[in-house]
């Protein structure tokens, strides 16, 4: 298995990111958080840049949800 | 026997203030004998002020309420004089562990660092803390400890407050110089004065179930995240002493709580935690929502707001009774210091700023917590299920889930008593922060074996006043210091004697020679206000980053406010004064001394 994608922990304030990434959705409808969910995933996508990661990412995501 | 602090009654009693032709004048009066005022009175009696507390009830809390009290509120609990009671009767514990359906995602070890006095947490019913510590007021002659005196009206004036108060007896009237409120969330106090906590409330309802059992769960925290045996809610599990468990459960908001209260609902969700054949008694029952809010202000003029009264949390976290004590820590210095005219009344502005910070991050971190635990929204629901889903495997996801952030102290970096740093530290103790524990042994009591005295850094922080912490070189230790580290010493004395103590720390490879000749000087030049350490294993010079001439001032409450590399006299006295809330020109006293009978602290001249 291939070890490019980080999964230690980088972020430098995990409880202040969550609390962003929730409060982004505020007052939205659900479609348009689906919205929202979908742009975030294209522009941080873009910023790593490196598909090999992106496809191990989302590999590690679908397993996840298919397992449970 | 055994006391038994669930149902003991402490009795009303008649005080001489009742037939007095004036209302007297008490320097101190606190309002509430739950854990923060205790805590306040006692600090304040054992330094000398006398102090009256008065409590509306005659009992200790109801249910067990509170019962997770970490390490910091052990270390002021031990200043205090019953720390080592409430550990040896509490249960200790520093392992937590996260389950997410029927899997542990991962355990935590909140003191993942040994050679502490004192373990992370314990767990003890609040009425045994508040048993306890009446015990320890009781002792002390400077306490009056009223019980069923209720106070009915709070009038501020110039120079004082007046109180009325409820006896069994009929009312009675007291004047204070200072009134400390720590009567509780709801505070009768705070509306009497026509004053508020804002906030919000979350709409979620929790049922607390305390069962006794014999069990084989260890010594814990255990959190279940849509555990099978409570689907769509989280489950807490906590181990007290006397066989107790607490078990809290998630209802949501739409659970009438009065029905979830009734033992036939009670003992099925227990059962469904502990397994079919567990053999428990429900003790407690209760069904509890919560806010997160807080007063504007902690100080109003004379009269200065503690603990539940000033804010109040979520109970993730265990930031109520814990923020609570602080607070007290933080305000009983600062009230005797203005008391005994060694600081301007205006010190009591930085118990305000200081603990108002402190209960924003305790918000803050409940808040967030309570959120997670809560989702609001469908998405916030999808995004907690996903965090907790890559949880197991992923060690960022870990740092996302959030079933508490376990009380902390606050780090007062940004209070005004601080002189920020000129020279150079490393790590995460920095002004303004609470003071790290570290084993040395206590060079004044090692006997002719040379075997020491083991004991705590912490213990011998312990005031009454200021402590200059100082890294001794082992060459300059080897002439029993130089003229010039002697002659600090003096200007110390008698440049601030009266509020600050000196602690010289010897490094581990000192010899005994070096030893008995440092012991004999700072006899000389300090008498009892200088203890000699020896840093027998080097933790001290590692955790506070020290070098052979490191300078720390600690305040009386053990958050260290200035530090330097090298001692310079002159500095430690300004420190000092800014840390007083005095100003902090060079050469200036604090304003109002010469308006006080006693010597203020800081007149003496100090030699050059």
């Amino acid at each position: 298995m291939s070890t490019n994608l980080r999964t230690d922990a980088r972020l430098s304030d995990p409880d202040g990111f969550y609390e962003a990434l929730i409060g982004l959705h505020q007052d939205l409808s659900e479609s348009q958080s689906q919205q929202v969910n979908a742009r975030l995933i294209l522009l941080l996508s873009n910023q790593i840049g490196d598909c090999a990661v992106l496809r191990e990412a989302m590999q590690l995501a679908r397993a996840g949800v298919l397992s449970t | 026997m055994d006391t038994d602090y669930q149902t003991l009654q402490f009795a009303y009693r008649r005080s001489p203030d009742q037939d007095a032709a004036q209302p007297p004048l008490h320097p101190v009066v606190v309002v509430g004998a739950g854990p923060v005022g205790l805590a306040t009175a006692i600090d304040l009696a054992q330094h000398g002020v006398p102090v009256v507390l008065l409590d509306d009830d005659c009992t200790l809390s109801t249910g067990s309420r509170a019962i997770c009290f970490a390490k910091r509120t052990l270390e002021i609990f031990d200043r205090l004089g019953c720390g080592q009671r409430m550990v040896d009767k509490g249960v200790s514990w520093n392992v937590g562990r996260v389950y997410f359906h029927q899997r542990q995602l991962y355990a935590f070890d909140l003191l993942p660092e040994a050679d502490h006095a004192r373990p992370a947490f314990i767990n003890l019913q609040q009425y045994y803390v508040e048993g306890y510590l009446a015990e320890r007021a009781i002792q002390l002659n400077a306490i009056a400890l009223r019980w069923r005196n209720r106070v009915t009206g709070i009038a501020p004036q110039g120079d004082h407050v007046e109180l009325t108060v409820e006896t069994p007896e009929g009312p009675y009237s007291l004047h204070a110089r200072y009134c400390v409120v720590a009567d509780g969330s709801r505070s009768p106090l705070r509306k009497l004065m026509g004053l508020e906590a804002r906030g919000r409330t979350f709409k979620d309802r929790f049922l607390i179930a305390d069962v006794k059992m014999r069990a084989g769960f260890p010594s814990e925290r255990w959190f279940w995240f849509d555990p099978p045996f409570h689907p769509n809610q989280s489950v807490l599990l906590h181990r007290q002493p006397d066989d107790v468990w607490r078990i809290d459960f998630q209802l949501g908001w739409d659970a009438d709580p009065e029905l979830e209260k009734q033992p036939e609902r009670v003992i099925p969700r227990v059962r469904a935690v502990l397994g079919a054949d567990a053999e428990f008694d429900l003790q407690w029952v209760s069904v509890y929502t919560f806010s997160c809010q807080r007063m504007a202000r902690f100080r109003h003029g004379r009269v200065l707001f503690a603990g539940d009264a000033a804010h109040g949390v979520s109970p993730f976290g265990a930031r109520g009774a814990n923020s609570g004590v602080q607070d007290a820590d933080n305000l009983a210095w600062k009230l005797r210091f203005v008391l005994q005219h060694q600081a301007d009344d205006s010190l009591l502005d930085s118990y305000a700023s200081e603990r108002e910070y402190a209960a924003d991050e305790n918000i803050l971190n409940s808040t967030r917590s309570t959120d997670f635990i809560t989702p609001k929204t469908p998405v916030s629901r999808v995004f907690r299920d996903a965090v907790l889903g890559l949880a197991e495997n992923c060690e960022f996801a870990r740092r996302l889930v959030n079933s508490g952030r376990l009380s902390l102290p606050a780090v007062l970096r940004e209070s005004p008593l601080n002189t920020p740093d000129t020279d150079i530290f490393e790590g995460a103790l920095v002004p303004g922060a609470p003071c790290v524990d570290a084993p040395c042994v206590d060079g004044a009591r090692v006997d002719a074996q040379a075997v020491g005295a083991q004991t705590w850094l912490l213990t011998v922080l312990r005031g009454p006043g200021f402590s200059g912490l100082w890294l001794i070189d082992a060459a300059d230790a080897s002439q029993g210091l130089t003229s010039a580290q002697c002659a600090a010493l003096a200007a110390l004395r008698e440049g601030a004697g009266k509020v600050l103590s000196v602690v010289l720390v010897l490094p581990a490879d000192a010899t005994e020679a070096m030893r008995v000749q440092v012991c004999e000087r700072a006899r000389q030049y300090g008498g009892a206000a200088i203890d000699v350490l020896i840093d027998s294993r080097g933790l001290i010079a590692q955790r506070y980053d020290g070098r052979p001439g490191s300078f720390y001032l600690v305040r009386p409450d053990q958050h260290l406010c200035a530090r330097w590399r090298q001692l310079v006299v002159a500095q430690v006295r300004q420190a000092l004064l800014r840390a007083c809330g005095g100003a902090v020109q060079a050469g200036e006293v604090a304003t109002d001394a010469a308006t006080h009978d006693a010597q203020h602290p800081f007149q003496a001249g100090v030699k050059p």
